[in-house]
């Protein structure tokens, strides 16, 4: 088979990828058994070549392709038909080049919304629509939801994003120097885990090796962040199923740990704190028990509001068996993250891809398999446990480090001709940035893949057939980006 | 299961901030910088990812500092002062030898009007116009139970129809410009506006982006503007505070 093996944060040379057909794409990914983390299109002069990424998470390895579209060819067979989790992609390739895919079941737009979006409707007596959004009754993001309903009953739901396309990627090529701080404004919440993919595909490229106390610290604030979000999104869980105690608990919680962070950095969500090249701020002895004596009061206070809920049968009754996404489900679509684990579908970018810093831990991957909105719930307040362990170990390993420098300078060229793969798992899921450079050193492209753009799609299977009043639940059990999808 | 639940609240005791106007801030927080000549100090315009630093004359922009410490030397030290907002765009450019004393004085300059209609009530909306969700998270935390802003009759509330203004975050994309002017039109007089954060207030590190849309920021008058990166709670609460309070 005609596929470039290369592997997490691994440069290689762009001229070295393949050139195949679609038609071998489609059958090589059959055979394989990968699933496709990147693909996109880049202009070649007249020619637009889109390139293909598969993922092997039981080998770690990364599969790289491409194939060529010269300017007279403006179609080709859409593979969404035989890879349903490829719907969403090749919307996209198909917005921002023109080719289009052939027979693709709906080929509605991405981020280009603004015209006449083509709703799906469904006809009956007692079916009514109800369209929610831009702006949400929350202070959220923006996005417009449309369910289909018969009574309370939502038949279907279509969502329609776009509102918040800032062409982030075309900014990143816009900029000579590293843009660390246009990484982490990305998408504001996963702060942490975007400034590191950045980091390390530009570290990567420049050929800047950093030193393995930077490495730890920047995993030990990727924790955190972790376990920050996840307390506040079991909060933001509790708070739509109108059970106040938990929302009051886990938001206060919340802030002790994002506190502790604005300690190490200087910033709640940790901005500030990567740059290419290493970290800005080191965590020395005292800060370390710091953290520790934090993680220790937010392990109890955790621990036990969980428990109480669970054993509340009103919480209970709305969290199980409410926005169910199976696992054959999951799969088809493509699912990734934590939503994707919580349906039983163990992917997990830190264990799976080699990264020692993770699997010298000696822990276990959390695992839930019932895919309801009680088992994101649980899976949420594993992670956290996991995470607070993870944190607590890097910590102690941080002591063998402690002469290092905690930053480097960085090489400011990057190596000609290159496309690097570099992969993160924030606490959404796998963010994914690809990065190629022409024969100048510059970057021609820049790529960027948040978990939520595979995700979305999941929150849609998850409302059917439940209540219109469960949807605001099931939103927040994913909690997915509206900025990361929209770029 | 009542003894669990009523235990678990009388674990957490009291968790607010009692005095929110004097409340002490971590000084590890990069707020107010302060700028004093210092010729050993070579200052680079381009380490900002913004452009809010000019070197000559040396001044920084908050309503474009993402207040990342990128400057920072013996010429450009961040204090953890955390009042930083303002209702006149052109206040926001700290100078050199100007203190945080300096910079409050003359910061906020409310219309006596503002004082009298609002100072008791404030029920805001907030958009989101192509924010990173940073800001939007912090604004979320105004209202949790450290912050609890609610206290001082200040608000988020669901709908424009039921709001006094509008806060806006983001640097205004495209795709959004028509959903908040349709929202500033549905909220009804007299109503302000409140720009949260350096998107924007500038559009922040997106400003070079072809995708936004800002006219209706040149087309509405803004009444208060709150600088950050994302916006600190305490700053926001002070802000609006200071804003419309009677003093």
């Amino acid at each position: 088979m005609n596929w470039v093996i290369t592997e997490n944060n691994k440069k290689i040379n762009a001229l070295d990828i393949p050139t195949i057909s679609t038609e071998e794409i489609r059958s090589d990914i059959e055979k394989m058994k990968t699933r496709v983390v990147g693909f996109f299109g880049k202009q070649e002069f007249d020619n637009v070549r889109l390139y293909v990424i598969a993922a092997d998470d039981k080998v770690g390895k990364l599969y790289i392709t491409s194939s060529l579209f010269t300017p007279e060819v403006k179609s080709y067979e859409s593979l969404t038909q035989t890879i349903p989790a490829l719907h969403i992609f090749e919307r996209e390739f198909y917005e921002e080049f023109g080719i289009e895919p052939l027979n693709h079941p709906w080929l509605k737009p991405v981020r280009n919304n603004q015209d006449a979006y083509p709703f799906f409707e469904m006809k009956g007596e007692d079916i009514h629509q109800v369209a929610v959004g831009p702006i949400h009754a929350g202070v959220i993001e923006p996005g417009h939801f449309r369910f289909m309903c018969q009574g309370e009953k939502v038949y279907d739901l279509e969502i329609m994003l776009g509102y918040q396309h800032r062409g982030v990627e075309e900014l990143f090529l816009k900029n000579k120097k590293y843009n660390n701080r246009l990484a982490e404004s990305v998408c504001g919440d996963m702060v942490i885990g975007y400034n590191m993919a950045y980091s390390q595909a530009m570290e990567a490229l420049s050929d800047t090796q950093i030193s393995s106390k930077a490495q730890i610290i920047r995993r030990i604030a990727l924790e955190m962040e972790r376990i920050a979000i996840h307390i506040g999104d079991m909060g933001a869980i509790a708070g739509d199923m109108a059970y106040l105690m938990g929302a009051s608990i886990f938001g206060i919680t919340r802030t002790l740990v994002i506190n502790t962070m604005l300690e190490i950095s200087g910033s709640r969500f940790g901005r500030g704190l990567i740059d290419v090249g290493g970290v800005n701020f080191d965590i020395d002895k005292k800060m370390s028990e710091k953290i520790i004596n934090m993680l220790n009061d937010v392990a109890k206070t955790v621990d036990r509001t969980t428990n109480v809920m669970l054993k509340t049968p009103s919480c209970i009754s709305r969290m199980e068996r409410t926005g169910v996404v199976n696992q054959e489900t999951a799969k088809a679509i493509g699912a990734v993250g934590m939503a994707a684990r919580s349906s039983g579908v163990d992917i997990d970018i830190r264990f799976d891809f080699n990264d020692k810093w993770y699997t010298s831990l000696d822990v276990v991957k959390p695992f839930r398999a019932t895919g309801d909105v009680h088992s994101r719930f649980k899976l949420r307040y594993k992670e956290i446990k996991q995470s607070i362990q993870i944190v607590k170990k890097l910590l102690a390993k941080l002591e063998e480090y402690e002469n290092e420098p905690v930053k480097v300078t960085p090489n400011t060229s990057l190596t000609p001709n290159s496309l690097v793969v570099s992969m993160t798992e924030g606490w959404r899921g796998e963010v994914i940035h690809v990065a190629i450079t022409g024969s100048d050193g510059q970057l021609v492209r820049y790529k960027i893949k948040d978990p939520s753009f595979n995700n979305w799609y999941a929150l849609a299977m998850a409302v059917r057939n439940n209540g219109v009043s469960d949807f605001p639940l099931c939103n927040k059990s994913f909690n997915l980006s509206y900025c990361g999808n929209d770029l | 299961m009542l003894t669990d639940t009523i235990k678990l609240k009388y674990f957490q005791g009291k968790q607010y901030i009692p005095d929110i106007q004097n409340a002490p801030m971590r000084s590890q927080f990069r707020g107010f910088p302060l700028l004093k000549k210092c010729d050993e100090c070579l200052v680079d315009e381009s380490v900002c990812p913004t452009g809010a630093l000019k070197a000559d004359p040396l001044s920084i922009d908050l309503g474009k500092c993402t207040l990342c410490g990128n400057c920072k030397c013996d010429a450009i030290q961040f204090t953890n002062y955390y009042k930083l907002s303002s209702t006149d765009r052109e206040r926001l450019v700290i100078t050199e030898n100007m203190t945080p004393d300096d910079f409050e004085k003359a910061a906020i300059q409310a219309r006596k009007e503002i004082r009298r209609v609002f100072s008791k009530s404030l029920k805001l909306r907030q958009v989101s116009a192509a924010g990173c969700n940073g800001c939007e998270m912090e604004l979320n935390a105004c209202s949790n139970c450290n912050f609890d802003m609610g206290r001082f009759g200040i608000d988020f509330v669901a709908s424009p129809r039921h709001a006094d203004g509008l806060v806006i975050t983001g640097p205004v994309s495209e795709n959004m410009a028509y959903a908040l002017e349709d929202c500033y039109k549905s909220t009804p007089n007299p109503k302000i506006v409140i720009l949260a954060g350096a998107c924007a207030i500038s559009g922040g590190v997106f400003q070079n982006s072809t995708k936004l849309n800002r006219e209706f920021l040149d087309k509405y008058p803004i009444d208060l503007y709150i600088p950050g990166c994302p916006v600190h709670p305490l700053t926001f609460i002070n802000g609006v505070l200071d804003f419309i309070s009677k003093k």
